[in-house]
This record gives structure tokens, C-alpha cells and sequence, in this order.
């Protein structure tokens, strides 16, 4: 099996997912500058209500699609309704104040979130009910799943749907201008507090569907899910240029790539058996035994390791703007 | 009067800017307001536009009292204000600036306004903020135009320009006028705006020092001294 090929399928599926909830970040960040915390348990909302539905829908026998669909189907307006209170009882009324003091409250509100999902479904992790018979293809020596390719398909429409909503409609050259000079757009007879509310409830519809793909493909839902994804998915935005939005398609694509291609290679790295001035000292090495330091457990450490590195080398982001270059 | 306001006053932290000036502008007319930087002229205008909190004992456009109205309800009504430093949307291009402009009667054609701004034409699909000073000046006032605008506020519409392009706004605000806009024009160029305007207010540190006709304030001896750069005649 090739494992480069495999693990640029594999980077690229979670990627995709990680790129849409990037994108709910960036929005947000682009439009009033604050780094929604508490996005990431929007996301886990999405993936919990969907496989809340299509977990008592699943004995009925209706097509699985169709299941699969009508969770989703609930999972959003769900989300954005959370997007849309969030905005408006927690950071709307903070418009104005210092910039510690909405972003201390995301944190609050993401705490409240999660803690509001363990009272409704506990610390049951949710499984993905076996109704979907994937079905495996196979690419010069990788695999692919049919999930897999639907999730890159949704994402990437979900992407060209956010690009044309932002690039060729009223609502997002209102968006784009708000984000640049609310003041004006006020002037301009944009309501820019509706603009902003539509900003937090495009972007928390996004992140239903990318939690219902997310849990789909690695089969469970829970509580904590956010917190990680989130992380991971606000990284990306960070390493795309936070703002920015094509840069956070492109970071998080990159980012699930890193991840995956790092997770399939660590253990070949960190073995110190191939090191022959360490393998005569390491007893396990004996006969051609491993001695493996960090595993493809430790994948999550690269989505943080790239946060880290963009933070110290170029905190701008790949696409970003320099700051102070805002009209 | 289309716009009448009455003892305004804005307050930066407790500090007064305006300090309750009476100002009234009839249909038709061309008003200017000038006085030295700082003096409140810019604080005036973003009061009228409700982008900043203020008292008055009136505050009414055709008629209604806008003390309540929200920001972006004001455009919609035909008062429209192009701000100072221009406010145009850099990473824009010309054409959604534009677009922009007319977002407060629910879109308009750009190119209605290609016909009096040639060079905005050439320029459409351009990023604003790569456009000369001057260019991006009658980017912002163009735009202001799409809402078209009943009462139209410009706040130093010539700051920072070449003489040459100075003129080529003042004719451009002429010529609004000339088409029955009223304009109530904020300038640090008295001279001009004087010549422009029919009736004038003259500010200084937040109150109206002088209010009359153009022309008695183009002939008034502290305005040429003041604002003319004229030395004191014998
Ligand atoms: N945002 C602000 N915060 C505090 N003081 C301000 C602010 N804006 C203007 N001022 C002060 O209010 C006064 C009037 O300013 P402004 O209205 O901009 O005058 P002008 O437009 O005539 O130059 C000045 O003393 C200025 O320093
Ligand atoms: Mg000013």
C-alpha cells in the first residue's frame, strides 16, 4: 500500500471538513475581529442533533441517504439558531467594549455550550448506526471510500456556495464591506447589525454540516468533539490568513494534509531503531524490533505544531494582509 | 428647512466638541461650514449622520426628527454623507463600491454614474484602494451619489488633493448642486467652498462664530484674515 498517496486522501478528507469550519471562524473574526471561541461547539451541536435523528430514524428502513439527510436537515437551522443567539445575546452586547471582553466571553459561551450538551445527551459518545454500505475503491495502491468521496464533494460544494455567496451577491459585498469599514457601511445604509448576525449564522450552518460529515467519517459524536476540532479548524484559519476567506479553505486543506502525511510517517521518524548508533543500545531493536517514540496517536500535535510555527514566523497567515492595511 | 437643527451638542468623554450650535439648511441650497481642524466640523456632520451620540433640543431632516434613527436608516430617507478621508471600500472594486452606494434603495446601476465619471468607467473592475487620491475622492462621492441623495453631506471633499484636482471636485459639487441637490459642504478651503456655496457657517472650537450669505462672509474682515490668508487691509 503507498502510504503517501493513502495519507493525502485521508488529509484531504479530513482537510475539507476542517477548511469548512475554518470558515466560520474567519467570517466571524473578519467581520468584528473576535475569534469565536465557542464555534467549535457549534460544530459538535451539528453532529450530535444529526446523529440524535439518525439514530431513531435508523430502524425505520428508509433509504439511508434519506436518514442521513434529514438529520442534517435538522442539525442546521439547529446551529443557526445557536449562531444567531450566541451573536446576539452574548457578543452583540458587548460591541464597543475592550477586545478581551467579547473574547473572554466566547470562551464562556463555549463552555456553556458544551456544558449544555453534556446535560442533553451525557458523556454517551453517539455511534454512527452501520446503515451505509460504504464501498472502497482503490487508486494506484490507496483506498477511498465512498464516504470519503462524498465528503470531499460536499465540502468542496459548500465552499464554492460560501465563495459565490461572499464574491457575488449583495449580502456578501455587504458582508466584505462591513468587514472593511463598518462605519461607512452604516452610511451606506447597510444594517450592519443584521449583516453581522447573517455572518454568525452562515458560518454556524456550515458547521452543522462539517460536524455531521466529521462524525460520519470517523463514526462517533460527542460532547467534547468541539474543543479539538475546533482548535484544529482555527488553527487552519490562522495558517490561511484569519479573515481571509479563500486562505481558510487553503489552511485548512493544508492542515489536514500535515496532519495526515505526519501521523503516517511519525512512527518511521521517531523509531530509533533505524538510528544504528542508538539500535545497539535499545534492547528491543534486537533482530529488527522497533522502538517507536511517538506513534500516529500523536496526530492531533501537527494541527498545533503549524499553529505554532505561523503564529512565530509569519502571524499574517499564508493569504493574510498585513495588519493595519484594513481600509 | 430639509435639515434644521437646533443646540447640538457632542461630547467626547465628557469633553465637549460641539458645544449647541444652531444650523438649517433649506431645500436646493448649498451650505458650507468651514473652520480651522478642530474645530467640530466633522463631529456636526457624523452627529447628523447618527454615527455618533449627541444632544439636541431638534434634530429633524424633511420634516422628521431623526434623533432615534439608527445609522443606516438615514440613507434610505435620501441623507446621505460622504465621509471624511473618503471612507471607500479599498479591497472593493469601483463597481461594488458603487454597488454599495445604492444598497439603501435596494441596488442600482453603476453605470449611471460612469456617463459624469469617465475615469471611474476605465477603472470599474479595479480594486479601490489602488486608485489616486483624487480618483478614490470622486470613487466616494459618486457612490454617495447611487443612494440618490436628497441632502448631501460632504466633509472635506478636497483634503489632501493637488490644486488641479481641488478644482476638478468643486466643480463636480457645482454641478451637483446645480442639479438640485442640496449639499451642505464641510471645507478647510473657505475660500472655495465660499465661492461654491450660497450661504455659509463659520466654526470655531465647537460653536458658530459667523452665519450669513457668502458673500457678506467672503467681504467680513476676520473671515480674511481668519480663513482668506488675507493680511490685514489699512
Ligand atoms: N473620537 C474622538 N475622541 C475624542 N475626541 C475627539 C474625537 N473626534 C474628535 N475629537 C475632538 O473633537 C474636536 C473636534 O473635532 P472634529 O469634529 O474632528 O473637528 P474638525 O472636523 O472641525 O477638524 C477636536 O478637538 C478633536 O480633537
Ligand atoms: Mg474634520
Amino acid at each position: 500500500m503507498d502510504t503517501f498517496l493513502q495519507q493525502v486522501i485521508n488529509g484531504l478528507t479530513a482537510g475539507s471538513v476542517y477548511a469548512v469550519v475554518a470558515l466560520g471562524y474567519t467570517m466571524v473574526y473578519g467581520i468584528i475581529q473576535l475569534i469565536n471561541f465557542a464555534h467549535g461547539e457549534v460544530v459538535m451541536i451539528g453532529a450530535m442533533v444529526a446523529f440524535t435523528v439518525i439514530n431513531a430514524l435508523a430502524p425505520a428502513g428508509l433509504p439511508p441517504l434519506a436518514v442521513v439527510l434529514i438529520g442534517t436537515a435538522c442539525a442546521v437551522p439547529v446551529c443557526m439558531l445557536v449562531g444567531y443567539s450566541m451573536e446576539r445575546l452574548a457578543y452583540r452586547p458587548l460591541r464597543g467594549a475592550p477586545r478581551l471582553a467579547p473574547l473572554i466571553t466566547a470562551i464562556g459561551v463555549s463552555i456553556i455550550l458544551q456544558h449544555l450538551a453534556l446535560m442533553i445527551w451525557s458523556r454517551n459518545v453517539l455511534a454512527f448506526p452501520q446503515i451505509i454500505a460504504s464501498r472502497t475503491y482503490f487508486i494506484a495502491g490507496a483506498a477511498i471510500t465512498t464516504v470519503q468521496i462524498a465528503i470531499l464533494a460536499i465540502c468542496v460544494g459548500l465552499m464554492g456556495g460560501l465563495a459565490l455567496l461572499v464574491y457575488r451577491t449583495r449580502l456578501g459585498t455587504a458582508m466584505r464591506a462591513t468587514a472593511q469599514n463598518p462605519q461607512v457601511a452604516g452610511l451606506m445604509g447597510i444594517d450592519v447589525n443584521r449583516v453581522i448576525a447573517a455572518t454568525f449564522v452562515i458560518g454556524a450552518a456550515l458547521g452543522a454540516v462539517a460536524g455531521v460529515l466529521f462524525g460520519t467519517y470517523y463514526g462517533l459524536a460527542q460532547y467534547t468533539m468541539g474543543s479539538v476540532l475546533g482548535l484544529k479548524a482555527f488553527s487552519a484559519a490562522v495558517l490561511g490568513g484569519i479573515g481571509n476567506i479563500p486562505g481558510a479553505m487553503l489552511g485548512g486543506v493544508l492542515l489536514g494534509l500535515v496532519e495526515a502525511l505526519g501521523a503516517g510517517y511519525i512512527g518511521d521518524f521517531t523509531d530509533l531503531c533505524q538510528y544504528g548508533w542508538l539500535s545497539g543500545a535499545i534492547d528491543a531493536c534486537e533482530g529488527g524490533g522497533q522502538f517507536i517514540l511517538a506513534g500516529s496517536n500523536y496526530q492531533d500535535v501537527f494541527a498545533f505544531i503549524v499553529l505554532i510555527l505561523v503564529l512565530v514566523f509569519r502571524p499574517s497567515g499564508l493569504l493574510g494582509e498585513r495588519v493595519g492595511e484594513r481600509a | 428647512m430639509l435639515l434644521d437643527v437646533k443646540h447640538l451638542e457632542v461630547h467626547y468623554r465628557g469633553i465637549a466638541a460641539v458645544k449647541g450650535i444652531d444650523l438649517a439648511v433649506a431645500a436646493g441650497e448649498l451650505v458650507c461650514l468651514i473652520g480651522a481642524n478642530g474645530a467640530g466640523k466633522t463631529s456636526t456632520l457624523k452627529a447628523i449622520c447618527r454615527l455618533i451620540p449627541s444632544q439636541a433640543s431638534a434634530m429633524a431632516y424633511a420634516g422628521r426628527d431623526i434623533r432615534r434613527s439608527a445609522v443606516h436608516e438615514l440613507p434610505r430617507t435620501g441623507l446621505v454623507m460622504v465621509p471624511e478621508g473618503r471612507g471607500i471600500f479599498a479591497q472593493l472594486t469601483v463597481q461594488e463600491n458603487l454597488a454599495m452606494g445604492a444598497y439603501a434603495r435596494g441596488g442600482g446601476d453603476p453605470e449611471s454614474q460612469y456617463a459624469a465619471f469617465p475615469r471611474l468607467k476605465e477603472r470599474r473592475h479595479q480594486i479601490a484602494g489602488t486608485l489616486s487620491g483624487g480618483e478614490q475622492q470622486m470613487l466616494a462621492i459618486a457612490r454617495a451619489l447611487m443612494g440618490e441623495p436628497k441632502l448631501l453631506l460632504l466633509d472635506e471633499p478636497s483634503m489632501g488633493l493637488a490644486p488641479m484636482m481641488v478644482e476638478k471636485i468643486f466643480e463636480i459639487v457645482r454641478d451637483i448642486a446645480a442639479r438640485g441637490v442640496t449639499i451642505l459642504l464641510v471645507e478647510q478651503n473657505a475660500r472655495l467652498a465660499l465661492q461654491a456655496a450660497s450661504r455659509g457657517y463659520v466654526m470655531e472650537s465647537g460653536s458658530i462664530a459667523l452665519a450669513g450669505s457668502a458673500r457678506e462672509l467672503l467681504d467680513d474682515r476676520r473671515v480674511k484674515e481668519a480663513y482668506l490668508g488675507e493680511a490685514r487691509s489699512a
